[in-house]
């Protein structure tokens, strides 16, 4: 029991950064009905962010401070967005109209580019983070097996779950989230009635790169190690966590994170580590196979 | 308009093109006077660290031959491939230095990179001497074009087992390794050693190498109560797995083998690091006949840790068995290397008939803050 608590908390704290990347397809994917690849690459450039933020931070003298994060956090979050709006103005703006298939390739087009940016700009040597935040407390104790929950975890967890709260309110209560939800349903008619696509569009790219860089940013303090290939994985991971809640929907997201999460933490708990990874993806193709739209996910309707 | 963009588009590709095929374009050296020598890593990618150790001791050993007037009268040039430890990119390395038509390789740093490149040398006749691939697999294929100045995993895992028999007696100790060549290889010898003493491990997992989340794996070695996890493996798992070890409250000692020796290591762990133990050849650094060699470097703020002068070692006793064999036939070269010993940084060393070095034997390291020493 206390083995299985303690793999449950690896699982979720594993799934939320998932659950958070997870955010930045399926909005997208909702809003203009594509696959953003580039977005692995978002999280990855905020990892970066944060890593030079801290160094600077301890610099300073104040990495492990209250402020020290939270200006982290905040610059983070304001350099990927920034890098949100400027990959949807450079790569994709320009082919909303052409074939599905452009847009795809450009997004894949941006990640190598973004990637080999990063190689080459910062180095392909992993970057390690001293340990900014320390300690923790065992939650229970049997035996000789304690249950460790550390700050980091609980931080992690809480700053998620915030996050998600925010942008679920963002989404259906605030004016902005009713222009992407009309965005979504019919961007013409959107247009007629005044709504700012463009705008709109912009908008969801820079949120979700926010969330993205929010990821990296808790990659970066609790394992303490990223390099510039960390996004392939991560985005891989997302996109499938994206898919398997149904893309598209904001809390299928989440729940696919969550689940992506828990499913690689168990099986490598109790079964074996080499093929957490085919577990995972399994259970991808069974949802698949009985609800094509992924759990949560609305099936499109044919319109005739 | 946008016909002339992407006029403008090609006319840059194509120039930038030329341009690299002007930098990369294989250069002939046989037809003038300079011998040229391949080094072969990891100078990016994970193990990018360990790359740069061959790099600046293989910069320094050409240089000091150099000055010293060369190999056979001709002065040595260094033509680097870059392998980043991946097998595939390990061959076409290889395939480019042969085409280059290099004397000799120094290289490569992965066992699962020298392997396979091992193939494409023996194809071309050119002489390979790997100052760090340690699996047992290299030279026991039979190639007589391959060397080593390093030592052999079954040796490195014997090593790790008995002092785990004779310090730590009755400690769990668990095994992983990261699926590559050496990693597998080195953890399995490790296993072998120990089981035959009547120490079964409780615990023989492969993790995935790359992977940044081993909280699972972490909470695992808990249950198990390991307190001796062993790895085969490199610095990045390594220092990723004791963190996240220390993370959750696991105090168990990690151990490993020359995959961790670089201060790299500890810039992962940071203070997490302490009590880690690990096997590598004596350090020679410590030689009084060095002091020279490690000031140079220091002096330039670079740590000639690890395979640094291993490195250096390995192009001095092909340079010397150059010498004495008097041409750079590479069959000539090799039977010279086996026929005699070598006055090198790392000591006077010899090769058996295996191209294995007679000489360095294994010793454990213990790392305490940011520094690895002998362990008693």
């Amino acid at each position: 029991m206390e083995y299985f608590l303690q793999q449950v908390i690896n699982g979720v704290t594993l799934g939320g950064i998932y659950g958070l990347i997870a955010i930045g397809y399926t909005m997208v994917y909702g809003i203009i009905g594509m696959i953003n690849f580039a977005h692995g690459e978002v999280y990855m450039l905020g990892a970066f962010t944060a890593l030079i933020a801290f160094l600077a931070a301890t610099l300073l003298g104040g990495a492990d401070s209250a402020l020290g994060l939270a200006i982290a956090l905040v610059a983070t979050m304001g350099f990927t967005a920034l890098w949100g709006w400027a990959i949807e103005r450079v790569a994709y703006r320009r082919l909303r109209k052409a074939p599905r298939l452009a847009p795809l390739i450009s997004a894949i087009g941006m990640s190598v580019v973004l990637q080999n940016f990063v190689q080459v700009t910062q180095g392909a040597r992993v970057k390690p983070l001293p340990p900014v935040v320390h300690g923790g407390f065992t939650l229970m104790q049997a035996g000789t097996f304690k249950v460790d929950l550390s700050w980091l975890q609980i931080g992690i967890l809480l700053l998620t779950l915030a996050l998600m709260a925010g942008f679920t309110w963002v989404i259906t209560k605030t004016p902005l989230g009713r222009a992407q939800r009309a965005t979504q349903q019919d961007a013409k008619m959107a247009a007629l009635l005044g709504i700012d696509v463009d705008r709109v569009i912009s908008t969801t790219f820079v949120i979700g790169a926010a969330l993205a860089g929010v990821a990296g940013l808790m990659v970066t303090l609790y394992y303490g190690v990223i390099d510039f290939y960390i996004g392939f994985l991560a985005g891989i991971k997302a996109f499938t966590a994206a898919v398997l809640g149904g893309i598209g929907s904001l809390p299928g997201a989440m729940l696919g994170g969550l689940l992506i999460g828990l499913i690689e933490a168990l099986w490598s708990g109790y079964f074996s580590i080499e093929y957490k990874d085919i577990a995972a993806f399994s259970v991808l193709i069974l949802v698949l196979l009985f609800r094509p739209s992924g759990l949560l996910g609305r099936p499109d309707v044919e319109k005739v | 308009m946008n016909n002339v963009k992407i006029l403008a588009v090609v006319a840059g590709a194509t120039l930038l093109a030329a341009v690299a095929y002007k930098t990369l374009a294989p250069a002939d050296h046989s037809a003038d006077n300079t011998i040229l020598i391949g080094v072969a890593g990891p100078f990016s990618g994970q193990e990018a660290g360990f790359g740069e150790q061959f790099r600046r001791g293989a910069l320094k050993a050409v240089d000091d031959l150099n000055a010293q007037g060369g190999v056979l009268g001709k002065p040595l040039t260094l033509a680097l491939g870059d392998d980043a430890c991946d097998p595939k990119q390990a061959r076409t390395v290889a395939e480019d230095l042969a085409s280059k038509k290099v004397a000799f390789v120094a290289g490569h740093f992965c066992s699962g990179s020298s392997i396979p490149a091992s193939e494409v040398y023996a194809e071309n006749n050119i002489l390979q001497i790997s100052p760090a691939s340690t699996n047992p697999k290299l030279t026991e294929r039979g190639f007589a074009n391959v060397f080593r100045t390093c030592g052999r995993d079954d040796s490195q895992g014997k090593v790790a087992a008995q002092y785990v028999i004779a310090k730590l007696p009755g400690k769990k100790v668990a095994v992983l390794d990261d699926k590559s060549a050496y990693g597998q290889g080195l953890a399995d010898e490790f296993a072998a050693n120990l089981t035959a003493a009547g120490v079964v491990p409780v615990m023989r997992e492969s993790i995935a190498a790359g992977e940044k989340d081993y909280s699972a794996l972490v909470s695992r070695l808990k249950e198990a109560q390991a307190d001796i996890v062993y790895l085969g493996g490199y610095k990045t798992e390594g220092g990723l797995i004791v963190r996240q070890m220390r993370d959750q409250g696991m105090t168990a000692t990690l151990m490993g083998g020359d995959g961790l020796v670089t201060e790299e290591f500890w810039a992962i762990t940071g203070p997490a690091g302490q009590g880690t133990l690990m096997t590598f050849s004596p350090d020679p650094r410590l030689l009084p006949r060095n002091a020279d060699l490690v000031a140079f470097f220091r002096a330039r703020n670079y740590e000639p840790e690890a395979y640094t002068l291993y490195t250096y070692a390995t192009i001095q006793a092909w340079a010397q068995a150059v010498a004495k064999a008097g041409t750079l036939d590479s069959k000539a070269v090799a039977d010279t290397l086996r026929a005699s010993q070598f006055d090198t940084a790392i000591g006077t060393i010899g090769f058996d008939s295996k191209g294995d070095v007679a000489g360095p034997t294994y010793v454990m390291y213990v790392w305490k803050d940011g520094k690895y020493t002998y362990a008693e």
